[in-house]
């Protein structure tokens, strides 16, 4: 019965080859553009190199000082004497690290000036990331504690400023005139990867900047890492306790002192939206998106239940035998929306190989550094669950108008 | 495998002792049957009162006037079409209260349709188009469904056309595609509407002894509607209708 049912389907596919066309090009482009959209999402918060253990990272970018009067406030990144002092202390989590933002230096391979985008971080950012390590290693505590001039490099910059990927340990970089003997080279990091993207990482103690200095506000951040997911919400409250607890820098002009821990979707929500107020904006973000997607696919969908009615009526000879011989409504309903499945999975494996064609086009333009957008199995099992998804949608209306269809004016309005 | 086509043209008044004995078994029995279609303004009675009653191994031929209700009743025997009144009963069980699946299993068990323009499935083969009935048919396995298929090809002699599709075939071969399709489902009753209707006279006479070798050799109950009245008188009976009603 199937294999009679997937007949047609592809006997009607290949008969109205214009119509086919649209309908297939409008679910194709639709998951295209879905799948690509995900892939951003998935790139950008998904547990890939090095934030693989994201369901138990937690991340403190922004802290904000409320006014007393008006509704002004301060709001910025955090300095590391504020890290040190509110968040190190912390008793629930399994490990704490502190580090500095990129911030863009110079170096130079002859007179050529390579841009390189250097990271301060202390020893522990090396356990709670997972970089893949080309060659070498990362540094260790006491190195970043004796403020040894060790750096790890990402692979991009080894290969324009030595020209080679391996066989550069022991080797000295200069950028911004200070010296760095290369313990280490790493697979690059995407530029979405904010938290943890650098093309150069060195100890936080070789930094010249006042690590001393009392204000709130620097140039860091902290990534905690919990023991197991299930002991976020704990890291959370507790943080939560100490952040009440801190005193504002002026008790005549400040209110309070927001500053949150929050998941890598969360934090990067935040950081976005510049936003300081204790909802993270998550679930309003998510809403947005599931409705955008929803009128997006609608739009195929409706197109698609539109040319579906009128190859009903093209079919109702069709359908009328087919009811004389004995199937009934709910058969052909069943048929209706196999064919229609069908279409939509035909529609959702063009979909994927146009998705990766975009991604690879994404991936090659250098338009986000070292991104790799790729068409993962989770990003597969999504398209074909979309797909799978519009082919319902778009096939229970016809499939119900039809089985409402009498075989006797079916039959009528057939033609042979 | 028996060729009815060949062995009707060789015996054609032949008939068989089953069919006699079955003669007056009712296998269609209608009662005051009445099709009003009603519109906003107008009324139209398409069946006003008939009352028919159709025998096991019957041939049947219905006549009249275009418009006057024959295709309509049809219908309403294949349980195509619901009355507006009367009932219908099928080997004496009334059939009014029948679910839409209780009514498929019936249409499907007992009744084989042959159209006049045929309704074939133009996308499927020949050998598709004749299995039809049995996809619809519990526990009938593919292997079956497509022997009982090649052998009611063979019997309306178009064994070797198996893969073709309906329109690489004269009007008559789809007409005796359309006559093996019937026949797949074995049924007990064919309901033809003006089969030979869209033929010339030759294939007309080809079809019309395929019919009547069915019902002559194999007891089939058929009812025809028809406009030619040479091959209604081929049949044993002959039903006229005018105006919704039947006159003779």
């Amino acid at each position: 019965m199937l294999l009679s049912y997937l007949k047609i389907a592809w006997k009607v596919l290949l008969r109205r080859k214009f119509f086919t066309f649209i309908s297939l090009f409008g679910i194709s482009f639709t998951l295209m553009i879905l799948l690509v959209v995900y892939a951003f999402y998935d790139h950008t918060v998904g547990p890939h190199t090095p934030e693989k253990k994201v369901d138990r990272l937690l991340f403190v970018n922004r802290a904000t000082v409320s006014y007393k009067e008006g509704n002004g406030s301060n709001n910025g990144t955090i300095s590391y004497s504020f890290l040190e002092r509110y968040v190190r202390p912390l008793r629930t989590p399994e490990k704490i690290s502190i580090s500095t933002y990129f911030s863009s230096t110079a170096a130079y391979v002859g007179n050529q000036k390579l841009d390189v985008d250097l990271k301060y971080t202390d020893g522990q950012f090396w356990q709670v990331l997972d970089f893949d390590f080309v060659e070498g290693r990362p540094y260790t505590l006491s190195e970043v504690q004796s403020g040894a001039h060790v750096a790890v490099l990402n692979e991009r910059t080894c290969r324009a400023y030595f020209g080679a990927t391996s066989g550069v340990l022991g080797k000295t970089i200069e950028t911004d005139r200070v010296r760095y003997q290369v313990i280490g080279v790493v697979k690059d990091v995407p530029g979405m990867r904010f938290n943890s993207y650098a093309d150069m990482w060195v100890p936080i103690s070789t930094s010249t900047q006042d690590a001393k200095d009392p204000g709130y506000f620097g140039d860091c951040m902290a990534i905690i890492q919990a023991r197991t997911p299930a002991d976020l919400p704990a890291v959370q409250a507790e943080f939560s306790r100490v952040v009440d607890q801190v005193p504002v820098p002026d008790p005549k002009k400040h209110a309070k002192v927001h500053v949150y821990a929050g998941t890598l979707l969360s934090s990067t929500v935040r950081w976005f939206n510049n936003n300081s107020k204790p909802d993270d904006g998550v679930a309003a973000l998510m809403g947005k998106v599931a409705l955008v997607t929803l009128l997006f696919m609608l739009l195929p969908a409706l197109n698609l239940i539109n040319v579906n009615v009128s190859r009903i009526l093209e079919r109702s000879s069709e359908i009328g035998v087919r009811k004389a011989f004995g199937a009934t409504s709910g058969t052909l309903i069943r048929q209706f929306l196999v064919e229609n499945v069908f279409l939509t999975l035909l529609g959702g494996v063009l979909g994927l190989v146009l998705a990766s064609v975009v991604l690879h086009i994404i991936d090659s333009s250098g338009f986000i550094p070292y991104t790799t957008l790729t068409l993962n199995p989770r990003i597969f099992a999504g398209g074909l669950l979309l797909s799978l998804l519009f082919g319902v949608l778009s096939g229970v209306y016809p499939a119900y108008k039809m089985s409402k269809l009498q075989a006797v004016q079916a039959l009528k309005g057939g033609r042979n | 495998m028996e060729n009815i086509l060949t062995q009707t043209t060789a015996r054609p008044q032949a008939t068989t002792e089953a069919a006699r004995a079955a003669a007056s078994q009712p296998v269609i029995q209608l009662r005051d049957i009445e099709k009003v279609y009603q519109t906003k303004t107008i009324e139209t009675v398409a069946l006003n009162r008939v009352n028919l009653t159709i025998n096991k191994g019957e041939f049947v031929s219905i006549m009249g006037p275009s418009g006057c209700g024959k295709s309509t009743l049809l219908s309403i025997m294949g349980l195509l079409d619901e009355p507006t009144g009367g009932t219908i009963a099928l080997d004496g069980r009334p059939v009014q209260s029948y679910s839409d699946k209780e009514l498929a299993s019936l249409r499907n068990h007992k009744i084989g349709f042959v159209f006049q323009s045929y309704h074939l499935i133009n996308d499927l083969s020949v050998l598709d188009n004749v299995e039809l009935p049995l996809l619809y048919r519990p526990g009938v396995g593919g292997k079956e469904r497509r022997e009982r298929a090649y052998a009611a090809l063979e019997k309306v002699g178009l064994g070797a056309r198996t893969n073709h599709f309906p329109s690489q075939l004269s009007g008559g071969q789809r007409q005796r595609v359309a006559i093996a399709r019937a026949l797949a489902g074995r049924p007990e009753i064919i309901l033809a509407d003006e089969p030979t209707g869209n033929l010339d006279s030759v294939m007309g006479e080809e079809i019309m002894d395929l019919l009547l070798g069915l019902n002559r050799q194999e007891g089939t109950t058929i009812v025809m509607v028809t406009h030619d009245e040479q091959q209604a008188l081929k049949t044993q009976r002959l039903i006229r209708f005018f105006d919704g009603s039947q006159v003779s």
